[in-house]
């Protein structure tokens, strides 16, 4: 299938499979690394882009049906003022250790903010209980997203 | 004026130069270029730095970086005696050379802790203060000024009398024909410190934010054909038959290459390689393994650990002094784990003439050369390998298996290639955890511990990477935290058996053998504790007169913890201590449990006392995560065999713990000059016997197995 996708506001014309998960199309044909691979089964939040500002777990959406919605990665998720206060809130106080599940996180927390600027606890939870963290980040995740959405420095 | 002394010397006096495979990234080894090669000269004064004529500082690092923020630590290090802002920094993985960047051991390697406290500290500060010796030398022959008139400042040399000042860059060409320092460089006094001991960024962080940091598993996109490799199910199986039928059919599948041990799909790109995969039909030949389940395993384990085993430990008269007093006896047990780090295992490789090249991220990287080497049977010096950021490894990338089988299948494929394990490869053929019985016997008398025996049965993690015989039947990873305990107890013994698993290959899991003595140790001191009618923290600190630092921590975190206070029905404080890789740790967890056996860890508090510290905020990140890390496995941690084979494979069947069951972390840092200890993997050893001594104290249920069973807390099991 040819297919023109919408990445980070460019256009790439890519010719997959329309069973291909967004995941492998946006690593392997677009180049853009920053998504990670970490179980394929949309069980740990690695793979989180949006669509349209939605979260979505690329490693199970087959890029067949991502239609011209427009699609956000790690990679430019900075250009929102949402996004640019995520990433600033995580090296503030340092959250990150291996960073590999970093992009699904922050993909899922500035979806969160967009939607919600004023999470609580529970919000926190249910929007970020899909991200596994191996390395433990998870206290300074839940900080990190209350200054961001306090705009706290 | 005084001429300098030592100033630039010609050429031919100059030693003979090695350099470095990626000659544009240029890594001069030690010794300095000749007036002859000015083109190419920088200045490295030694294996960790370089300075070119922009000023850009490129510092070496000898561990890697993955997660536990050593290219932080370690640039601290060297910055701060370098005298050069941070910001001017920037990092290169350091290549496999043991000599080089061995450490003191010789031996290049990240783990155990080590990264700091195995003489870096030390090695690192000098190889800063020898550079900007020479940066200095060099400013002061080319003003003639006496050196020791001149001062550095943030990557520069300034003479303050003649009001002249030169950035690092400006002096590097002529720094690079000093010849080394023959007395170490004097270092800093620590009240002059900018950086060691402050919590600066870290420096890996900013690209890991935005997605361009890249890993093993993100090399060449697009650009490198992949290979997943589908493994015998059964450890010892080998393929029968392999129909690629199905798998040739996918578009973009390339090859399928067979192994004994194993399949692999060759494919343009990811998604065809993985779909391939999943599309064989093998036959496998699975051998005896198939035999074994975890009954099995359990049953071997439990029956070999009734054995004499060898003695590892004695003091006093042990066995006189467990037939005097109050005895207790207790067997604990630890399951097999997975590593399950975020990055599934991966392996570029490319073999071609006579050699090959690697990308991957390594905890070991001479290791990694070395068996390369081996599979292709050639020199380590035909083998380039590049390390990448690890996304996560907690032991498992100490192994060279990944690079031993992407190896294997690189040779049968024209070209680079990408062997990347599927999450479920990874987890199903993982080195594991060792599962471990402890024996506990100990005799009271008037309230203190007297006797003290703890056999520890367990298979070897070490005899198994060596492939070779334990030295008298001991393991001394097996008993580490138990032969050196801090309880001044008169009369102990230390004995162990080695019980190797049948169908499972073992390997070192953040904590290592304290994981499990210290589970031992701490849960069963509770129960002595409970038995001679005392609290949990005093009586521990009536045995820790010998280890002042200890007791200290613990005074500490009770103090902190509000132990003693009432807490609700259901819940309960457990304190679980360690003295492990030269640090003294004690922990609180705060547990809930409900009716259904459901366990809340609501928070832990813990006191550290790790020596001198070079990032406290890096410090407080490895005990947040590490307690996290260690309460997982605590709560949900099991591998289970069945058929031979392994029977977790993904998240969804091997738990891990998510944001919502988080507890807060409250963390106090001990502030010390004394030497480093390691940090990396002492909290994960606290979080379980912290966790289940406060279940104890919750329920009056004593749960002597991890991970907790939810049907015991409630009842509908006997513990």
């Amino acid at each position: 299938m040819q297919a023109s996708l919408t990445v980070n506001g460019s256009v790439h014309s890519v010719d997959v499979p329309d069973d291909m998960p967004l995941l492998w199309v946006l690593r392997d044909m677009v180049g853009l690394t920053g998504t990670k691979y970490g179980c394929g089964i949309g069980m740990c939040g690695a793979c989180t882009v949006h669509l349209d500002g939605q979260p979505v777990r690329s490693c199970l959406l087959p890029v067949g049906s991502v239609g011209t919605r427009a699609i956000t990665t790690i990679e430019g998720v900075g250009q929102t003022p949402v996004g640019a206060r995520v990433q600033k809130a995580w090296l503030d106080i340092e959250v990150v250790q291996c960073g590999y599940c970093q992009s699904g996180q922050i993909m899922s927390a500035s979806a969160l903010l967009a939607q919600n600027p004023a999470p609580n606890d529970d919000d926190i939870d249910a929007a970020m209980a899909g991200n596994i963290c191996r390395c433990g980040t998870y206290c300074r995740i839940r900080a990190a997203i209350k200054n961001a959405a306090a705009g706290r420095e | 004026m005084t001429r300098a002394a030592g100033g630039p010397t010609g050429a031919s006096r100059r030693g003979f130069l090695k350099v470095g495979a990626a000659a544009a990234g240029g890594l001069l080894l030690g010794f300095r270029w000749g007036a002859a090669d000015a083109a190419a000269r920088q200045f490295a004064p030694n294996a960790f730095i370089r300075i070119d004529r922009a000023g850009k500082v490129t510092l070496v690092m000898p561990n890697q970086e993955m997660g536990q923020g050593i290219y932080t630590a370690h640039s601290q290090l060297l910055a701060e005696e370098l005298d050069v802002p941070l910001a001017r920094v920037v990092t290169e993985a350091a290549p496999p050379d043991d000599e080089l960047y061995g450490g003191p051991r010789k031996r290049q390697g990240t783990g155990g802790s080590s990264s700091i406290r195995a003489g870096f500290f030390p090695a690192l500060r000098q190889a800063g203060a020898d550079a900007r010796a020479l940066l200095v030398l060099a400013a002061a022959s080319q003003w003639n000024v006496d050196p020791a008139s001149c001062r550095t400042a943030d990557g520069r040399v300034f003479h303050d009398p003649s009001a002249r000042s030169a950035d690092y860059g400006e002096l590097a060409d002529r720094a690079a024909l000093f010849p080394p320092p023959k007395t170490p460089a004097p270092l800093k006094s620590p009240k002059d410190f900018k950086l060691i001991g402050k919590s600066v960024h870290r420096l890996d962080t900013p690209a890991k934010v935005n997605g361009s940091a890249v890993y093993g598993i993100d090399v060449m996109p697009g650009a490198v054909r992949v290979a997943v490799p589908i493994a015998s199910p059964v450890v010892g199986g080998t393929a029968l038959s392999v129909d690629d039928s199905r798998a040739k059919a996918v578009p973009g599948v390339r090859q399928i290459v067979v192994l004994d041990d194993l399949v692999a799909v060759v494919a343009d790109h990811s998604w065809a390689a993985m779909k391939g995969a999943a599309a064989l039909d093998i036959v496998w030949n699975e051998g005896p393994n198939a035999a074994i389940g975890s009954a099995e395993l359990w049953r071997d384990l439990r029956r070999d650990s009734a054995k004499q085993g060898v003695n590892a430990k004695s003091e006093g008269t042990p066995d006189s002094a467990l037939a005097d007093g109050d005895l207790l006896e207790a067997a604990y047990e630890m399951p097999f784990l997975a590593h399950a780090p975020m990055e599934p295992l991966n392996c570029t490789v490319h073999v071609s003439g006579g050699g090959c090249e690697i990308w991957t991220g390594t905890q070991v990287q001479t290791k990694a050369r070395a068996e390369a080497a081996k599979v292709l049977g050639v020199a380590p010096e035909q083998v380039t390998l590049h390390n990448y950021m690890l996304g996560g490894a907690f032991g498992r990338r100490l192994d060279v298996d990944m690079v031993n089988t992407a190896v294997r299948i690189a040779r049968e494929v024209d070209g680079p290639v990408k062997v990347m394990w599927t999450r479920e490869e990874d987890m199903r053929h993982d080195v594991y955890r060792p599962a471990c019985r402890n024996i506990m016997r100990a005799t009271l008398k008037d309230g203190r511990i007297h006797g003290w025996s703890h056999k520890v049965a367990a298979g070897s993690v070490s005899a198994r990477m060596s492939g070779k015989p334990l030295k008298d039947g001991l393991d001394k990873g097996s008993v580490e935290g138990a032969t050196e305990m801090s309880y001044d107890i008169p009369h102990q013994r230390i004995d162990y058996v080695q019980v190797e698993p049948r169908a499972l290959r073992l390997g070192w899991w953040r904590g290592v053998g304290p994981n499990n003595t210290i589970f031992a140790i701490e849960c069963f001191v509770d129960e002595l504790a409970k038995k001679a009618g005392r609290d949990p923290v005093d009586f521990r600190l009536k045995m820790l007169g010998n280890e002042p630092r200890l007791a200290n921590a613990l005074k500490l975190v009770a103090a902190k913890s509000n132990w003693g206070d009432p807490l609700g029905s259901r819940r309960g404080r457990g304190v679980a201590i360690q003295n492990v890789f030269g640090s003294f740790l004690a922990t609180v967890a705060e547990v809930e449990v409900d009716e259904a056996g459901e366990v809340r860890v609501h928070r832990f508090v813990s006191a550290v006392d790790c020596g001198t510290v070079v990032n406290p905020n890096g410090v407080v990140a490895q005990m947040e995560g590490g307690l996290i890390f260690g309460m997982t496995a605590a709560l949900f941690g099991d591998i289970t065999v069945a058929g031979g084979r392994v029977q977790q494979g993904n998240f969804n069947d091997y738990r891990a713990l998510r944001i919502n069951e988080a507890p807060r972390v409250d963390i106090h840092l001990v502030a010390s000059s004394e030497a480093p200890g390691g940090i990396g993997e002492p909290p994960t050893t606290a979080a379980p016997p912290s966790i289940a001594n406060a279940i104890a104290a919750a329920t009056g249920i004593r749960l002597r197995r991890m991970p907790v069973d939810r049907d015991v807390l409630a009842g509908r099991k006997p513990a």
